[in-house]
């Protein structure tokens, strides 16, 4: 593995091999070192979660990073093109990871760079660091990640996180049911993969009713930066709300994952029960990009 | 003398004639193509066609196509045939082959891939099953063939 890009491009042995080493680093297994070793964290759109995580991952190694946030500090400004400024950038650094509101960014930072290149999202194309952190939280608290039924509900029309997760879970088997406002459905060429491979799935328009027999139930935020029109906005805001009440006929080991940041899609009252995984979710993130960064710099 | 004008029109000493076009899909070619130069060229639409019903046709004096024509030109009608012609003789004949791999002429239909912001050749990879697609290598759309469009 040179880049870590798409989720399209993982093996399913490259995704448990990550998903092992992700383990042995939190167990303290294995100890990466990445003293003297520089990350140039560039993001052209505004992240405090995936940003902090992969820079926490990086010092929680002894690594470095340098940082470049929004497009202000940049030199596009003044006319420079985006493989110039990713060719300066590599000059200083011994790993990019990239966010950009592009889709197909970091594919290309890929092809102008030597050094190994992190997708950090990628408009709503992917998100690959997030799937495989949901996918370590998945096989931390099922124990596998084969033959699994996962509920994704909210905005799957938009969300990249959502994306690259039906991709990477379709390679093990699992069953989905999508839960969206119409608006908000599971774009066709995700559901035109997922028939191509034989994956069920099915489409519900409420998250009541529909999660008693899941293993996963994957929320995501309506997210109003992704609306041309407010009003559009205003209309499926809220529609989608996960609360304690609901929760009553779940499976003992259903757990309930969000990507973060929660606006007002999971009560707080889920927050104290045993199916609420949010947090440590946010938690083994720091662990799997120290898995990434660990092996697309040859250290484990 | 109705026969001896169809002749005359058939005849082309050198060039390239592209026999088999899907019907209706003669103007994309032509576009494809960029037919602005001093090259006589035939056209004829709607023809009665025993390969593929009804057929479009062009015949071009004096032109051979590039491999990227010829690409892009398989992924509007790929049931075309295409026919080299030198001193009135038939050279080559062969049938187009839709390619897997296509780079540069396709525009990507979303405006926010990496190939509409930046100087870059757009790269898409084509599944030709019974509904022919093509995927973007960078935004990773998928979108039908039919529905791309194409520049050279």
């Amino acid at each position: 593995m040179k880049n870590l890009i798409s989720m399209r491009d993982l093996s399913k042995e490259d995704i448990l091999h990550l998903m092992d080493v992700a383990a042995k680093i939190e167990k303290g297994e294995i100890v990466p070192n990445m003293q003297r070793k520089l990350a140039a964290l560039l993001f052209f759109e505004p992240s405090t979660r995936t940003m902090f995580s992969f820079d926490t991952a990086m010092k929680r190694m002894n690594g470095d990073t340098i940082i470049m946030s929004g497009t202000g500090n940049t030199s596009a400004k003044k006319g420079e093109t985006f493989a110039d400024t990713l060719q300066t950038i590599a000059q200083y650094s011994d790993i990019i990871i990239m966010r950009s509101p592009i889709e197909g960014s970091a594919r290309y930072a890929a092809e102008v760079v030597d050094l190994p290149v992190v997708n950090a999202g990628d408009g709503a194309n992917q998100h690959p660091t997030q799937a495989l952190l949901d996918m370590y939280s998945i096989i931390k608290t099922q124990g596998k990640l084969d033959n699994l039924k996962i509920g994704l509900a909210g905005d799957l029309r938009f969300g990249r996180t959502v994306h690259s997760l039906a991709q990477a879970m379709a390679v093990f088997g699992a069953e989905f049911k999508f839960i969206s406002p119409s608006f908000l459905q599971m774009p066709e060429y995700i559901k035109d993969d997922l028939t191509e491979q034989n994956i069920k799935f099915e489409e519900f328009k409420e998250m009541e009713g529909n999660i008693d027999d899941l293993d996963i139930l994957y929320v995501t935020r309506i997210q109003k930066e992704r609306f041309a029109d407010p009003e559009d906005y205003e209309k499926v805001k809220g529609s989608y709300v996960l609360n304690k009440t609901m929760l009553g006929n779940v499976k003992k080991s259903f757990k309930v994952l969000h990507p973060l940041p929660r606006v007002d899609e999971i009560h707080t009252d889920v927050d104290d029960t045993e199916y609420a995984y949010y947090f440590p979710q946010a938690k083994n993130g720091v662990y799997t990009r120290q898995a990434i960064i660990s092996i697309l710099l040859g250290e484990v | 003398m109705a026969q001896k004008k169809i002749i005359k029109v058939n005849a082309i000493k050198h060039g390239t004639v592209i026999d088999h076009i899907t019907a209706g899909k003669i103007l994309k070619v032509i576009d494809i193509l960029n037919l602005t130069g001093d090259n006589s060229v035939m056209v004829g639409m709607n023809l009665a066609s025993n390969k593929i019903g009804k057929k479009d046709i062009i015949k071009i004096e004096n032109r051979e196509l590039s491999k990227q024509e010829v690409n892009s030109i398989a992924l509007i009608a790929p049931s075309a045939t295409l026919i080299i012609i030198k001193d009135f003789e038939v050279v080559q004949k062969s049938s187009l082959d839709m390619p897997e791999y296509i780079e540069e002429h396709i525009i990507c239909p979303n405006p926010k891939c990496i190939t509409n912001s930046e100087e870059i050749p757009s790269k898409y990879y084509i599944h030709n099953s019974k509904i022919a697609t093509a995927r973007c290598l960078y935004c990773e759309k998928k979108y039908l063939v039919e529905d791309l469009k194409i520049k050279i």
